[in-house]
């Protein structure tokens, strides 16, 4: 099968699924899968175009979650208004981050990221609007378009699965654009980007700044959707998980994120249900990911599929 | 029973990543001979000693060093059969000064040099014992790799370009060290590109081509052959 | 604003700054060596808090063993990861040794979570050591005096042992040239493994040190080992003076931050490695890898 084929059945594959899913699982958990998918989106579109790994990601998707609840609490401001300040005020501070990151590369840049983010953690620990420990809670969900109110399950769950959808199809239109494709250039070659003309830190920044963005949106849709903003949400283990799904699902593929994201947020809710002790699980599936699994989902079955393929040409 | 060759070499095939460098190379090299492998650059030389310290990822065939079985070893049991390595890099430690370049590998056997022997032998080394590897000159830096192996109490030495790009009066210090080392007994594999040195050091050549052997031209064969000789290395 | 309390504030940074110069020592050492960033220091630190605490309370063996006995085990602990794990990916590109050493934190942080809940367990200060010294300017705890002269010497020796010992010499040059190093008959895969004990031993040490400081729980190591993340690219991963000299410095000035600004004390660190980011990206004392 050529490759524009089997892309085009997993846009259908995802769309028919997003459509019927909540008919088969509980929407709310569909929700928080979405919430995280976009989120490994957003770190692996770093990743992938500028073959940066951020450790600190959950500066942008637990800053989002405070700025959206706290506009929608306290600010009362609509839906879709929250999340336009989140997203605008992540971006902001994916700017600054971005500058300040982008200099160094590989170990440095993910140190550098864990870093940044502990800052917005310790900042989240101080600020009174967080309210610390005991969080942000009762953030409203409101109505979308003015019309429809969010605390109707469904409601939610389609609007989430509509941001998605949208924030998804912008990450592939800005992979395969121009954009994408020199800033893959830059990650392959740099000193030839360079001495081709291109401004390079400038395509790293705005890689930066869209990755941060978006995660932003995913961090704001979180927070509104399950009504909290926690310290959790800023902190490392939350920016490890993050990888960890895309680990899962495969590192720099186009649905790798989400699938990782499905397995991640189950596993999770299977274990606090089964009262497992969840973070010695996930380290050790860290472990055994990097040391067995490092294609993951997604990259096992490329691989195989191009194994059945080039098995084919032969004949 | 018949001494072991210090080194026998059986089809020997040699891989960096992909690509295939080594092409079934065979010789050998019986205890007290001096050896030199000539031939044209790229053809393999400096891939063959690699190969033979067991610094190259995939190799397959046969090296016997002193009779054992060392394809598949790592370095540092190589290095403990006996082997003196002088690579062509020189790689001398900036992180180590002089005398702590000279005492880095460790002493295997007895019969190498000692310290104050090493610093009679290289005058220059010993006026910079505290200094910095890297601050030497090539020729000094070229002495240092050699005197590091003749204190472990190696026999045998695997010489990489030992006199690439030094002046005539330090290329002639370093074969008088070499003639050192052949007075002594120790076996003597030389890789070289100027061929004045090779043929006054080395019993027999062997000329390397495109990953194999293709000659092999003794001392008394040398007159004879001489315009194959410049054929073959294009000079 | 008192000389006492700013003298007092001080001393708690040289404390901390202590610290992040054992932790980061290590780090040094381990990245030097096998290419590898170290974030489970900040487990091995915990764990060397933990096995102080169980050494106490389980087999009544207190502090001044223990000094010996922990950096050990937690050395051993760290020798048997790398043969069994982190050696399976030396061959991969640097970021994945970052990304193991994150999931083996989570794990071990995640087992003694399990184990012992994350509550807080304080560990007495030895009676040897307890009560201080009137300086007259200020009151000088004995406790406090120990843990930075402790910290100090095992720097020193550490710095003396790479620099002026065979030992050192061959870690310096396996560090290096790897490769050649082995040419020349030095087991260096085994000098690896023995390399990782040595750079997480001093964690662990720290940790005993910690612990009737801050008392002792599965949590401590997590935040502390970004703090020394930060350190080191201020540092540079250059040089073990280098990281020395840094983090009692860093130490010192987020004491000073704590005087005048006590709420931003955390963040000192970090703001001042985005400064010198913005000035030095390849740190203070670093080499462009």
């Amino acid at each position: 099968m050529p490759q524009a084929t089997s892309a085009r059945a997993g846009w259908g594959v995802l769309i028919a699924a997003l459509l019927v899913a909540p008919w088969l699982f509980y929407p709310l958990f569909l929700v928080k899968v979405l919430c995280y998918a976009l989120f490994a989106c957003a770190f692996n579109l770093l990743l992938g175009t500028c073959g940066l790994m951020s450790f600190g990601h959950a500066a942008f998707f637990g800053s989002a979650a405070y700025i959206a609840g706290h506009a929608a609490k306290e600010w009362g401001l609509p839906f879709e208004a929250a999340l336009l300040c989140a997203v605008a005020g992540t971006s902001l501070i994916g700017v600054v981050f971005g500058y300040i990151s982008i200099r160094r590369q590989g170990i440095y840049f993910a140190m550098i990221t864990l870093a940044l983010a502990q800052l917005i953690y310790f900042l989240a620990l101080q600020l009174p609007f967080t309210h610390a420990e005991d969080g942000l809670t009762g953030i409203p969900r409101g109505k979308v378009l003015g019309l429809f109110p969010l605390d109707h399950n469904m409601v939610l769950y389609y609007t989430t699965a509509t941001i998605f959808l949208g924030a998804f199809s912008l990450i592939h239109i800005v992979m395969n654009s121009t954009f994408g494709q020199v800033v893959r250039a830059v990650r392959d070659n740099e000193t030839r980007a360079i001495s081709l003309g291109f401004e390079v830190n400038r395509f790293k920044l705005l890689a930066f700044t869209l990755s941060a963005a978006i995660a932003g949106l995913a961090g704001a849709n979180k927070a509104i959707a399950f009504k909290l903003a926690t310290l959790v949400d800023v902190h490392w283990t939350t920016s490890g998980n993050v990888v960890l799904m895309t680990l899962l699902g495969g590192l720099g593929t186009l649905f790798g994120p989400v699938a990782g994201a499905i397995i991640f947020v189950a596993l999770e809710n299977y274990l606090a249900d089964s009262g497992l002790p969840v973070q010695l699980v996930i380290g050790a599936i860290f472990i055994g990911c990097i040391l067995l699994f490092r294609r993951g989902v997604v990259g096992e079955i490329e691989n195989l599929f191009n194994g059945w393929c080039d098995a084919a040409k032969k004949f | 029973m018949a001494e072991p060759a210090a080194l026998e070499i059986d089809d020997l095939h040699g891989f960096y990543g992909e690509s295939h460098v080594l092409h079934g190379l065979s010789l050998a090299v019986a205890k007290g001979e001096a050896v030199a492998i000539i031939g044209r650059n790229g053809a393999g030389k400096t891939t063959a000693m690699r190969a033979i310290m067991g610094l190259l990822e995939r190799r397959s065939g046969s090296i016997k060093v002193k009779g054992r079985e060392t394809i598949s070893s790592p370095p540092e049991m190589i290095a403990r059969l006996g082997v003196g390595f002088v690579p062509e890099e020189r790689g001398i430690y900036s992180s180590l000064d002089v005398t702590e370049n000279l005492l880095l590998p460790p002493k295997f056997a007895d019969g190498g040099a000692s310290l104050d022997e090493i610093y009679r032998l290289f005058p220059n080394l010993s006026e910079r014992r505290k200094s910095q590897g890297t601050r030497l000159s090539g020729g000094e830096q070229q002495m240092l790799a050699i005197a590091r192996v003749l204190r472990t109490g190696a026999n045998i030495f695997l010489l990489d370009e030992p006199t690439e790009g030094l002046a005539p009066v330090i290329i002639e210090q370093i074969c008088d060290v070499i003639d050192g080392m052949k007075k002594k007994g120790h076996t003597v594999i030389l890789v070289e590109q100027n061929f004045h040195v090779a043929s006054r050091l080395a019993d027999r050549h062997y000329v390397m081509e495109h990953g194999r052997i293709v000659d092999v031209i003794t001392c008394n064969e040398l007159a004879a052959k001489h315009d194959r000789i410049k054929s073959l290395l294009g000079i | 604003m008192n000389i006492q309390v700013i003298l007092g504030q001080l001393l708690v940074g040289l404390i901390n700054g202590s610290f992040y110069a054992m932790m980061s020592l290590g780090l040094a050492i381990i990245f030097g060596l096998l290419g590898i960033a170290n974030i489970a220091q900040g487990a091995f630190y915990m764990m060397g808090a933990f096995f102080s605490w169980m050494l106490l309370r389980w087999f009544d063996i207190g502090y001044f063993p223990a000094l010996i006995l922990v950096p050990l085990v937690v050395g051993i602990i760290g020798m048997v990861i790398e043969k069994l794990v982190l050696r399976r990916i030396y061959r991969l590109d640097h970021m994945y040794g970052l990304l193991l050493t994150f999931g083996i934190l989570m794990f071990i942080q995640g087992l003694f979570v399990w184990l012992f809940a994350t509550a807080g367990r304080p560990y007495p200060v030895p009676a040897e050591l307890r009560g201080g010294f009137d300086l007259g300017f200020m009151f000088l705890p004995k406790y406090r005096a120990w843990v930075v002269a402790a910290s100090l010497a095992f720097c020193l020796a550490t710095w003396l042992i790479i620099e002026k010992t065979p030992l050192g010499r061959t870690l310096r040059a396996a560090t290096e040239n790897p490769a050649l190093t082995r040419a020349f008959g030095v087991n260096v895969p085994a000098l690896m493994t023995f390399g990782f004990g040595i750079g997480v031993a001093p964690a662990g040490a720290a940790g005993l040190l910690a612990a009737p400081i801050y008392s002792v729980s599965p949590l401590m190591g997590g935040d502390l080992v970004i703090v020394v993340f930060a350190v080191v690219v201020v540092g540079g991963m250059g040089s073990v003076l280098g990281s020395i000299v840094t983090s009692l410095s860093l130490g010192l000035l987020e004491g000073l931050a704590r005087v005048v600004y006590p709420q931003g004390a955390n963040m000192v660190i970090f703001v001042i490695m985005i400064a010198v980011l913005l000035v030095r990206p390849a740190g203070l004392f670093g080499r462009e890898q």
